[in-house]
């Protein structure tokens, strides 16, 4: 061997060297941003449980807020709120949502279609707080009057992009077969579509349900200006109040939601402006209840999806 | 055999039926009208911020953008300059994203390339999880636990840097209040919180490239890395950029978090390390307070600008994913 073939080896040899250095150094690297990355997560679910817990007790979900400087109350006025917010959100966002998106699972390159695609895309990413002036000027200025309903609204309208859009995907899975055979038993489409294509989506469409209503029990920044907040609300008063009153289930139903509401996102975020510690630590407790909430949602319809998937698969 | 009659019945049902075609006609009617409406409520959202905010826009003008950091908001006076707020959201959104990026791309391609199978269901849904945290549970936790733990820490020692030839920027002016409360707490915030969104999408576009571009890359004798770094990411760089815009998009319309850490109040400096609003904070805090009409139109021009900026960033990243599905392959879209 030469001195210039012997030269030419070692610093072959170093170059794959530091090539292999450099390798593993990058693919440590991906695996320790990784890490990074979880820190944050169980920092915050682990200091919200130590802070949140000791609060919790039967009162902290069956009282209504005391007036502040007295210990003890509860939020149930905003789990009242949070679930009538929901329930209404649902009932503005589901059915419209799953309409279009059998429109759009249909005609998918018909102009309305691409524009259909492109208005859901934008609204995924409006702000959340210019939904909530959206309304504001819709409902509340003609109404003059913040309401539950007006918070119902705003939150229909975040849902409903991820509502479209996973019904869709869920749609398009459907094997054609099934329609085909459907359409050639001579059912008309749209009873192809209810009673065949529907069910045989329903369990993904679900799952696109729970994600949307997880993010929007998590959401406040559009219920600041439409459903306010309201710590006097008392869901179980207003009904005992109607019942007395021979009021109909109708005047009921429009006594709830036609008054200011609280959440307990809302709930939260005006604890933690106020500077009184009794109020302070519920908020943590508020906090706790509500990433429960969140998490669980998600995480069940994480499941449900993964146990789909194996039976498809298996 | 049994006589099949097909009698022509003409009872108003069976004219119904074929009127309607079986109820197809008013069916598809019916989700045609579903789809209008979700286009209606785009434009609708559009039309009322623009409609509501006429009044501010004849009287104010282009004034109202003027980009200077010394501008009045006084609502007393009516006079409204919004240039600290949109500074201030596009200087959070900024940091958010100069460090998500990596971070998130390193996260991603982990996610994609390197991870064991089996930890890979788990940590996919740690990640989301991150998302799925409302934001104003961030912003508790920011005020009492990441302010003082790793903001404060953090802007005493970027304050310092200005000392340094190089650093006379004013951008880390300091010292930092005593709290933390400052534009950088709302940007490192904020980069917690797009992680999972860019994380997502570009762990899919990573996912969606070809395997020969692996295989050939491996066959001319790359490391791994060299792999993922000249092969990879270069592929998948539109789809990366359009990850990272709608990352930009969540940093920029994100509310309650922001306004819970960044201090809020109002001082003529561009600095980093002192307080200030964003656009969407500025909304949240006082638009229900709002003294004059004119204060109200002013915030709802705001709300126009957000959501235009929101607009054609979405335009954009749509393009970006359109060219990429364009170019790819049909092999990697199986």
């Amino acid at each position: 061997m030469t001195r210039f073939q012997q030269l030419i080896a070692v610093n072959e040899a170093r170059r794959s060297r530091r090539r292999r250095v450099v390798n593993a150094a990058m693919l440590s690297l991906t695996g320790l941003l990784t890490l990074m990355a979880l820190v944050p997560l169980f920092w915050i679910i682990g200091y919200v449980i130590y802070r949140g817990a000791p609060v919790l007790n039967v009162n902290f979900f069956t009282q209504l807020a005391r007036p502040v400087g007295m210990h003890g109350g509860g939020v149930l006025f905003a789990i009242e709120g949070t679930v009538v917010l929901a329930v209404l959100a649902c009932l503005f966002a589901i059915p419209p949502g799953v309409l279009a998106a059998f429109y759009a699972a249909r005609n998918p390159n018909t102009p309305l279609g691409i524009a259909l695609r492109f208005s859901t895309d934008v609204l995924a990413g409006v702000p959340s707080i210019v939904m909530g002036l959206f309304i504001y000027g819709l409902v509340v200025v003609p109404m003059k009057h913040f309401s539950g309903f007006a918070g119902g609204l705003a939150l229909s309208i975040l849902m409903l992009p991820t509502i479209i859009r996973t019904t869709e995907e869920m749609l398009k899975l459907v094997p054609h077969t099934l329609r085909e055979g459907s359409l050639g038993l001579g059912a008309p489409e749209w009873k192809t579509n209810l009673s065949v294509a529907f069910p045989a989506a329903f369990d993904g469409i679900i799952t696109g349900f729970l994600l949307a209503i997880a993010r929007a029990t998590g959401e406040t920044a559009p219920l600041l200006f439409t459903a306010l907040g309201n710590e006097r609300f008392d869901i179980g008063a207003i009904i005992q109040g109607g019942i007395q009153a021979h009021q109909s289930l109708f005047s009921i139903i429009g006594r709830i939601v036609n008054q200011p509401i609280d959440s307990l996102p809302l709930t939260l975020w005006t604890y933690a402006m106020q500077p009184y510690q009794e109020r302070i630590d519920q908020s943590w407790g508020v906090a706790l209840v509500l990433m429960i909430l969140v998490l669980l949602i998600e995480i069940a319809a994480r499941l449900w999806i993964e146990a789909r998937k194996r039976a498809l698969q298996g | 055999m049994k006589n099949i009659s097909i009698s022509k019945r003409n009872t108003w049902q069976e004219r119904l039926n074929r009127f309607t075609r079986h109820g197809d006609i008013p069916w598809s009617l019916l989700i045609g009208a579903m789809a209008i409406l979700t286009l209606v409520v785009v434009i609708a959202i559009a039309w009322m911020l623009w409609t509501q905010s006429a009044d501010a826009r004849a009287k104010i003008g282009w004034d109202f953008f003027r980009p200077t950091l010394d501008a009045t908001w006084n609502p007393a006076k009516d006079i409204y300059q919004a240039w600290p707020f949109i500074y201030g959201t596009l200087i959070t959104s900024l940091v958010a994203i100069v460090l998500a990026v990596p971070i998130s791309l390193g996260i991603a391609v982990f996610l994609a390339e390197l991870c064991p199978e089996r930890l890979r269901l788990p940590l996919n849904w740690m990640i989301e999880m991150l998302a799925a945290i409302p934001s104003v549970v961030y912003g508790l936790w920011g005020i009492f636990v990441f302010l003082p733990a790793v903001v404060t820490p953090v802007g005493e020692f970027l304050s310092h840097l200005s000392v340094l030839p190089g650093f006379t920027g004013t951008l880390f002016t300091g010292p930092i209040s005593e709290d933390g409360t400052s534009r950088l707490a709302a940007g490192l915030i904020l980069t917690i919180m797009v992680i999972p969104t860019i994380t997502a999408i570009s762990r899919d576009v990573l996912l969606a490239i070809p395997n020969s571009q692996r295989e050939a890359a491996m066959g001319l004798g790359s490391t791994r890395w060299e792999m993922i770094w000249q092969v990879l990411l270069p592929y998948g760089l539109s789809g990366i950029l359009g990850a990272v815009i709608l990352g930009l998009g969540r940093a920029l319309g994100e509310t309650m978090a922001v306004t819970m850490v960044m201090g809020n109040a109002n001082e003529a400096t561009g600095s980093l390390l002192k307080a200030g609003y964003t656009m969407a904070s500025l909304l949240a805090l006082q638009f229900k307070e709002a003294v004059t009409p004119l204060h109200t139109e002013a915030m709802i021009e705001l709300g126009f600008t957000l959501f235009a900026i929101t607009l054609i960033l979405n335009l954009f990243a749509r393009f970006l994913v359109w060219q990429v599905a364009r170019r790819t392959p049909q092999e990697a879209r199986a």
